[in-house]
C-alpha cells in the first residue's frame, strides 16, 4: 500500500501547499482525488511520489517507511511510485529523442532498453517512426503517451496520474485515459488520478476522496 | 472591395449609423532620431561569413606556418635589419634580419594553442566548480560562491602574474601563461554554468528523471551537460581572444614566452623597442593580427550566443 499520513509542506515564503493530508492506496485501485486549483494536489503528489519531503508526516511505500526523498532516496523505492506529469512537454528533455525518454529507466537499472522499448510501444500506442524524434517534433499527446512507457518502463506497483489529461482534447483524453486503464490493469497498478473532472472521477475511479477531505481526517 | 472588418480595423466609418467619414486627424509623436553608433563590419550574416573565412585563414596559416614559411629562415641576418615592408619581406624584418611574415605566421601557431589551451582550462575547472556548485547546493555552494565573489572582486591581472611568476620556473612560459589565465578565469563560467544548473534542477524533466531513479551522475551526464555544453562551449569562444590578450601583456612583461620562440605577445613587446627606431611595422602587424583574430572570434561568439541563447548577452563579463 502507498500511504501518506498527516502531510504536511510549508514553502519557504510562508505559505502552506498542503495542510495535512492522509491518503492511502492499495494496488489494483484506481482512486480519484478531486481538488480545486491551488489547494496543494500537486505538492502532495511529489511527496507520493517521494520527489518532495513533507515538512511533517510519513511516506511509505507497501509498508516501508521513506525517510529519503529526491535523488537521496533509494532508487528501487523511487521507481515504484511513479508521477504522471500534467505537462508531458515540460516532463520530457527536450534534448532527449522519445526512444531514449523511454528507455530511460531501462538503462539506469541496466536491463535490455530494446526489449523494454518492444514491449510498451505497442501497448501505450507509439508507433515506431516516433522514436526517433525529438518532444517538439511529436504531439502533446504521443509525448504523453511516452511518458507513460517510461513510467511503466520502472515497473511501478503505484501511479500518481496528476491532472494527466488536462491539457488535452477530448478524444486525446479518451485515448489516454483507456491507454492507462489498460495498462493499470493489466500491471495491477494503484494509480491515484487526480483531477477537477467529478464526472470523469465518479466514472472512472474505484474510489474518490475530495481534497478537503483528507485534510479534515487529520 | 472592402469588407465590413476592414472597414472597422480602419476605422473609418461611423458603424453605428453605417456612414461613411473621414478618421479623425491625429498627432503623431516626431520620430525619434536613432542613437547613432559605430558601424560594426561583423555583424549579420555577411559578417559572419566574412569572420568564419579570415578566422580559417589565419589558422589554416598558423598550421601551415612550416610550410608557408620555414622557420630556417627565421636566421638572423644583419643586412636585412629593421627593412620596412617590400616585395622580398612583404611584412619587413625586425631588429635581427628575419622575416616578420614569417614570425607571424609561426608566432600565431604558438598563440593559438597557448589561448586554447588556457581558455579550455578555464572552462573545463569552471564548468566542474560550477556544476558541483548547482548540483551539491547547501554550504559547498555557499563557500564555493563566496570565493568566486572574492576572486572576482580582485583584478585578474594581478592574479595571473602572481600565477606566471610563481609557475614560469616549473611550467615555462607556455606553461605559466596557460595556468595563468585558466585559473583566474575560470570564476565567470563557473557563476554561469552554476545558475543554469540551479534553473535546470527545478524544470520537471530533471524531477520526472528522479523519478525514475537516476542517481547524481546520470543526472548529471544525460540531463544537465547536454543542456550546458553550448554556454560551455561559447564560454571558450569568448575567453580564447581574451586569453591571446592575457599571453601578448604576460609575455611583454617578460612573463610569458621566451624571446626566441615568438608569439604574437612577445612580437609586439620587441617591436615596441623598435618604434623608436622607426620600426612601426614591428608593432602594427602583430597588433592587427591579434585585433583581427579577436574580433572575428568575438564575432563568431556573438552569433552563436544570439542563435543559442539570447539572454546571456550581458552575463559574460571578462
Amino acid at each position: 500500500m502507498l500511504r501518506g499520513e498527516g502531510l504536511v509542506k510549508r514553502f519557504a515564503t510562508g505559505t502552506v501547499a498542503v495542510p495535512g493530508a492522509t491518503i492511502a492506496v492499495r494496488p489494483g485501485v484506481r482512486l480519484g482525488l478531486l481538488g480545486p486549483s491551488g489547494c496543494g494536489k500537486s505538492t502532495l503528489a511529489a511527496m507520493l511520489a517521494l520527489l518532495v519531503a513533507p515538512d511533517e508526516g510519513q511516506v511509505s511505500v507497501d509498508g516501508q517507511p521513506v525517510t529519503r526523498f529526491g535523488v537521496r532516496a533509494p532508487a528501487a523505492l523511487r521507481r515504484r511510485v511513479q508521477l504522471l506529469w500534467q505537462s508531458p512537454v515540460a516532463a520530457a528533455d527536450p534534448r532527449m529523442r522519445i526512444r531514449e525518454l523511454v528507455t530511460e529507466p531501462a538503462r539506469i537499472a541496466r536491463e535490455d532498453p530494446a526489449a523494454v522499448l518492444a514491449d510498451l510501444a505497442p501497448r501505450v500506442g507509439l508507433s515506431p517512426e516516433l522514436l526517433d524524434r525529438f518532444p517538439h517534433e511529436v504531439s502533446a499527446g504521443q509525448l504523453q503517451r511516452a511518458c507513460i512507457a517510461r513510467a511503466l518502463a520502472c515497473r511501478p506497483r503505484y501511479l500518481v496520474a496528476d491532472e494527466p489529461t488536462a491539457m488535452f482534447d477530448v478524444s486525446t483524453q479518451a485515448g489516454l485515459l483507456r491507454t492507462l486503464a489498460d495498462t493499470a490493469t493489466e500491471d495491477g497498478l494503484g494509480l491515484v488520478l487526480i483531477t477537477h473532472d467529478t464526472a470523469l472521477a465518479q466514472h472512472w475511479c474505484d474510489e474518490v476522496v475530495e481534497f478537503g477531505d483528507l485534510v479534515a481526517q487529520v | 472591395m472592402k469588407t465590413p472588418l476592414d472597414v472597422l480595423r480602419r476605422g473609418d466609418t461611423d458603424v453605428a449609423s453605417g456612414t461613411m467619414q473621414r478618421a479623425p486627424a491625429t498627432r503623431t509623436p516626431p520620430a525619434r532620431r536613432p542613437r547613432r553608433r559605430l558601424p560594426n563590419p561583423l555583424r549579420g550574416r555577411w559578417g559572419v561569413l566574412v569572420a568564419a573565412t579570415v578566422l580559417g585563414l589565419l589558422v589554416l596559416g598558423a598550421l601551415g606556418a612550416d610550410g608557408l614559411r620555414p622557420a630556417a629562415d627565421l636566421r638572423s641576418d644583419l643586412d636585412q635589419v629593421l627593412l620596412p615592408p617590400s616585395w622580398d619581406h612583404p611584412l619587413g624584418t625586425d631588429a635581427a634580419g628575419r622575416d616578420l611574415l614569417t614570425l607571424i605566421l609561426h608566432a600565431m601557431r604558438v598563440s593559438f594553442t597557448v589561448a586554447a589551451l588556457a581558455a579550455l582550462l578555464a572552462v573545463l575547472l569552471g564548468g566542474a566548480i560550477g556544476i558541483v556548485a548547482g548540483v551539491v547546493g547547501g554550504a559547498v555552494d555557499a563557500v564555493i560562491m563566496r570565493v568566486v565573489d572574492f576572486l572576482m572582486s580582485q583584478n585578474h591581472l594581478l592574479f595571473s602574474l602572481l600565477i606566471a611568476v610563481l609557475a614560469f620556473p616549473v611550467a615555462g612560459g607556455a606553461g605559466a601563461v596557460m595556468l595563468a589565465v585558466g585559473l583566474t578565469h575560470w570564476t565567470s563560467m563557473a557563476r554561469i554554468l552554476r545558475s543554469e544548473v540551479l534553473t535546470l534542477r527545478e524544470r520537471p524533466f530533471f524531477h520526472a528523471a528522479i523519478g525514475v531513479g537516476a542517481g547524481r551522475v546520470h543526472l548529471v551526464r544525460r540531463h544537465l551537460l547536454p543542456h550546458l555544453a553550448p554556454s560551455a562551449a561559447l564560454g571558450f569562444v569568448l575567453l580564447a581572444p581574451h586569453a591571446i590578450f592575457h599571453e601578448a601583456a604576460l609575455s611583454f612583461l617578460g612573463l610569458g614566452l621566451p624571446p626566441d620562440n615568438p608569439s604574437l605577445g612577445t612580437l609586439v613587446a620587441a617591436g615596441q623597442q623598435a618604434l623608436l627606431k622607426g620600426g612601426w611595422w614591428l608593432v602594427l602587424f602583430p597588433g592587427l593580427v591579434i585585433v583581427i583574430a579577436s574580433m572575428c572570434v568575438g564575432a563568431l561568439g556573438d552569433w552563436w550566443r544570439a542563435r543559442s541563447q539570447p539572454r546571456w548577452r550581458s552575463e559574460l563579463e571578462l
